[in-house]
């Protein structure tokens, strides 16, 4: 019993951190290799509105959850945009622009174990003789509706199935009136409000650390790479696998092995099927 | 002169031009213009270590070669092969514990453990990228960064060669003179080596794979022979410098597999110009005594050279070497419409 309640609230939450890396993989074939620091920043964004100008913790949320998503349409409109197309230089130049961001946010002074969150909801209910405390509910109740309002929103609103179209194929999308550029912006800044959601529900349960950044990028890389990059399906299944194949290793093996696991993922996938469970990639692009 | 009537235009130097062919060998000016940027370079780093004052910025010269084998190793796999590899850490990971086992469990002298870790090494990140060849593009590039991190999980998860703590008590080099006199020579004798070997036949397939390994194949060559071979020639110069760093610092440990390594060489390649192989010699040359300098402001300098970084891959994508390059062997000038 323990093992389901928490491997799927450890799925979800994984869940939650990959969505925003496949959506801006998915649209615009960036490996967005920024999206820990997004994370990360979104967490102290908050904590800074919440803390310093005053603000409540609703409004604050808000508050950062916008200036998350600025910064990913600005990242995308001044640098990664230059740069698209070329798969060494977009993944160096995402790569640096994160480390620069969890770098500057070490050496500003953002380390050690003041900078908390507090919980939506205090208090925890029994599940299955398991104690879970209701934030953590409520963390798996949002992911759920989110992930069915991402689901509505790219297929039924106008911008979300323009998105989809340049996801399907840019140059047929471009010759339907769809602006790339416009959309690839639109899809930077949406992943970057989904990962500063996924983080704003994550880091009430702990410290904000800057490690965590790193470790949040390496398990939406697994869970993506596992799911097939560019499949939110394929995202959320892999998110599955890999959170409850986490949870049994740290039930038998011991909790050491637990980031071993989303690594052992990572290149496994890569080595026995590269384009993961549900992925459309074409053998050829990706092998020789 | 009004620009809309006039462009600009670049002509070869007379010199270029002149010493192009074999009348090069006609007077000590067309030959001094070849030999000079060499021979400048390489009596510049052999006299390193004499004007470096004192210990301190002799030990940073020694970190500047490692990181050039590396992002010379970088430069070689990504820009003639094809193959991105963001795993500079392994590299020096894996030459670094070889080297260390080799000498803390064995007892072999570090004049025996550099050959033997690099050869070692090389054959062990051959072997274990070997599965992940066929991969490209991002595929590889992930992979390639997933490798060290996933060593330092195992090495801490199974508390092997140390656990954390790391191998210590290994020998150190003889005198600093050794040290550093083995490190620049590793350099240069793989850069011009490396020069060598992209303009043999061998280089020549390596190119091709890297432009269209499909054709290649067709050809009937097994394009994963020689992806291999390229990987172990570019693996073994890392491990070189892993297994050098170990004996300079007397210890290998899991920081050996920190994205330090990975990071670096690459804004050293985009620096000093990729695809040149000289050039990430330079960019290290530029780039490691500037962190040095920066080591007071703590994690701010890693910041620095991501920004330099993006910098140069968005406004100057060329780099130093080939900028340079240009000035010396053309003019610029003004002509009419």
């Amino acid at each position: 019993m323990e093992i389901i309640v928490y491997g799927t609230i450890n799925s979800v939450s994984l869940a939650l951190m990959a969505l925003g890396f496949a959506m801006v993989y998915g649209v615009s074939r960036v490996p967005n290799f920024a999206h820990g620091a997004l994370y990360i920043i979104c967490g102290f964004s908050c904590w800074i509105i919440m803390n310093k100008l005053g603000i409540n913790y609703f409004f604050s949320i808000f508050l950062a959850l916008a200036i998350n998503g600025l910064i990913g349409a600005l990242m995308y409109r001044f640098v990664l945009i230059r740069v698209r197309g070329m798969n060494i230089s977009e993944i160096i130049g995402s790569y640096a622009i994160g480390l620069a961001i969890l770098e500057g946010l070490r050496w500003g002074g953002f380390k050690g174990m003041t900078y908390t969150l507090p919980v939506f909801m205090e208090g925890s209910i029994i599940i299955g003789g398991v104690p879970v405390d209701y934030h953590r509910i409520l963390m798996m109740l949002i992911g759920i509706f989110l992930v069915a309002m991402l689901w509505i929103f790219t297929h039924y609103t106008k911008i979300g199935l323009a998105l989809q179209g340049m996801a399907q194929d840019e140059r047929a999308a471009l010759m339907l009136g769809i602006d790339s550029d416009l959309m690839a912006t639109l899809a930077m800044a949406f992943g970057a409000i989904l990962a500063g959601i996924a983080a704003l529900l994550i880091l009430p349960l702990g410290n904000i650390v800057v490690e965590s950044g790193y470790h949040v990028l390496i398990m939406s890389i697994a869970v993506c790479i596992v799911g097939g990059l560019g499949s939110w399906m394929g995202a959320i299944v892999a998110a599955f696998l890999i959170g409850f194949t986490q949870i049994l290793t740290v039930v038998y093996i011991g909790s050491h092995f637990q980031m071993v696991v989303a690594i052992l993922a990572i290149i496994l996938t890569l080595i026995l099927k590269p384009s993961g469970l549900f992925g459309k990639q074409h053998e050829l692009e990706e092998r020789v | 002169m009004d620009t809309a009537h006039s462009r600009k235009e670049r002509i070869d130097r007379g010199i270029k031009v002149r010493s192009d062919g074999i009348y090069a060998l006609m007077s000590f000016r067309e030959l001094s213009y070849l030999t000079l940027p060499r021979l400048i370079f390489i009596v510049g780093m052999l006299s390193l270590p004499l004007l470096m004052p004192g210990m301190y910025w002799q030990r940073v010269i020694s970190i500047v070669c490692i990181y050039s084998l590396l992002a010379l190793s970088f430069d070689f796999l990504a820009h003639n092969v094809g193959l991105v590899s963001l795993g500079g850490a392994f590299f020096i990971g894996v030459g670094g514990y070889t080297a260390g086992i080799l000498n803390s469990y064995f007892g072999i002298p570090p004049i025996l453990t550099i050959p033997l870790a690099t050869i070692i090494g090389g054959v062990f990140c051959t072997v274990l990228l070997l599965p992940c060849l066929p991969l490209k593009g991002v595929y590889f590039a992930i992979i390639t960064l997933m490798y060290p991190l996933f060593m330092a999980r195992i090495i801490e998860a199974f508390d092997i060669f140390g656990g954390t703590d790391g191998l210590i008590g290994i020998d150190s080099f003889s005198n600093s003179w050794v040290e550093q006199y083995i490190v620049i020579g590793a350099v240069l004798l793989s850069l011009f080596g490396l020069r060598r070997l992209v303009n043999m036949d061998l280089g020549l397939i390596f190119t091709a794979i890297m432009d269209n390994d499909q054709a290649v194949k067709a050809s009937g060559i097994n394009i994963t022979h020689y992806k291999a071979l390229a990987v172990f020639i570019a693996s073994a110069m890392g491990c070189l410098g892993g297994a050098c760093i170990t004996h300079i610092y007397m210890w290998s440990g899991i920081s050996q597999f920190a994205l330090d390594f990975s990071i670096l060489p690459i804004a050293a390649t985009v620096i000093g110009g990729s695809g040149t192989l000289i050039g990430p010699v330079l960019g290290c040359l530029i780039l490691v005594p500037v962190s040095e300098l920066l080591r007071d402001f703590g994690t701010l300098r890693i910041v620095f050279y991501a920004v330099i970084l993006v910098g140069f891959i968005l406004f100057r994508s060329e780099g130093i070497m080939d900028f340079g390059q240009r000035k010396y062997e053309q003019f610029e000038r003004q002509t009419k419409i």
